[in-house]
């Protein structure tokens, strides 16, 4: 009989570790128990139209951001797309949430371009670009990585953080989306984002 | 008693799997888009000495994009290596080789200087997120099914031309073309 007990009570806490694990596991993947991180800081900047835009432009609904440049090769142009396929997918489910594409290279990508870029892959998604130094305190608030790297030529381009970061209805950073995250687990965060 | 044990055994398994499950997942989403299938309705292969070069193809430019990327598969018949070392195309000023990686979470993007080799008996792939061509100030927008005339110059089998078709802007090889 004490064996017995002895048997249970090893496979009970074998069990009990193996559902701990999991959940530690799921937590930290899926981010819905995680703390949302207070971020950026108050900013003046332009969006696409070339109105002025805020930082109450994140508050009262769900946001994503992503930052990048319009001289972009590769990351951005995926990312918008993945992004415009988001927001099909989630359909009248998604109408609260806002997207924004805001540039990390503000001396080429004035409102204009901006405009021009986004709308080439959805009318959900808008610029935000502005004045340098206001566009890197912004970036530098929202723990932005964004460094110019010279080419031939005279020419630049950009290397800069690729995730996209997902704010609550406080615009408080919830989760983010990495490059190539898988889009079940990319569908999965802006559900639970949504849901707030 | 020992149906307890039975029981908690099952409990055991069933989330060991599951947390196996979610694991391969990972693995499964990082591999995504790692290569890209070539289909067989793709271009004639073009020869440069013992280099055979196919599947190219570039994506229509965004509004406002002054640069394009050229995609192509380079395999190798020789004994000895060669090595892409730049080009050149009508349709932009500059064509260079570029290399993209992440590190963590930031995109780099930095020129190849010495070139991309093409291993012996090998192949290189020139592919959307990783090493490609880069067709920088483009002189005029590429639209979705261009051909657009790119010079590959490699330092033994030489220049070669190669017209890359362009796809939509958001290609990832030429299947849909």
């Amino acid at each position: 009989m004490n064996f017995r007990l002895l048997r249970f009570g090893l496979w009970a806490v074998i069990a009990a570790l193996s559902l701990f694990l999991v959940f530690t596991y799921a937590n930290t993947r899926f981010g819905n128990k995680a703390e949302a991180v207070q971020l950026g800081a108050p900013f003046n900047l332009t969006d696409q139209t070339g109105a002025p835009i805020t930082e109450s432009a994140f508050k009262g609904h769900p946001t994503a951001l992503f930052f990048g440049f319009t001289h972009c090769p590769e990351v951005c142009p995926t990312t918008l797309f993945e992004m415009a396929g988001w927001l099909k997918t989630l359909g009248d489910e998604g109408k609260d949430l806002r997207v924004f594409f805001i540039s990390v290279d503000p001396e080429r990508d004035t409102p204009d371009v901006m405009k021009g870029y986004t709308s080439a892959f959805t009318d959900r998604i808008t610029g935000i670009t502005g004045k340098p130094d206001e566009v890197e305190k912004f970036l530098k608030a929202w723990k932005i990585y964004a460094k110019k790297v010279p080419t031939e030529n005279g020419d630049y381009t950009m290397d800069h953080t690729a995730s996209v970061m997902l704010l609550d209805r406080d615009a408080r950073l919830k989760s983010t989306i990495d490059y190539k995250e898988s889009p079940d687990v990319a569908m999965k965060k802006l559900r639970l984002l949504i849901a707030g | 008693m020992r149906s307890f044990s039975r029981i908690a055994a099952l409990a055991l398994l069933a989330t060991s799997v599951s947390f196996a499950a979610a694991q391969s997942h990972d693995h499964s989403a990082m591999g995504k888009g790692d290569a890209t299938a070539m289909s067989d309705d793709m271009m004639e292969p073009v020869r440069a000495g013992d280099l055979v070069l196919s599947g190219a193809f570039t994506r229509a430019t965004l509004p406002g994009a002054k640069i394009g990327g050229g995609y192509v598969t380079i395999t190798n018949q020789s004994k000895e290596a060669d090595r892409l070392v730049g080009g050149s195309s009508p349709a932009a000023q500059r064509v260079e080789v570029h290399e993209m990686k992440m590190d963590g979470n930031v995109m780099q993007m930095r020129q190849l200087k010495d070139g991309l080799e093409i291993p012996a008996g090998g192949t290189a792939e020139l592919s959307p997120g990783g090493t490609h061509l880069m067709l920088i100030n483009l002189t005029a927008p590429l639209k979705e099914g261009d051909m657009i005339p790119v010079t590959l110059e490699f330092a033994k089998a030489g220049k070669v031309e190669v017209q890359f078709m362009a796809g939509p802007a958001n290609a990832t090889s030429m299947e849909h073309n």
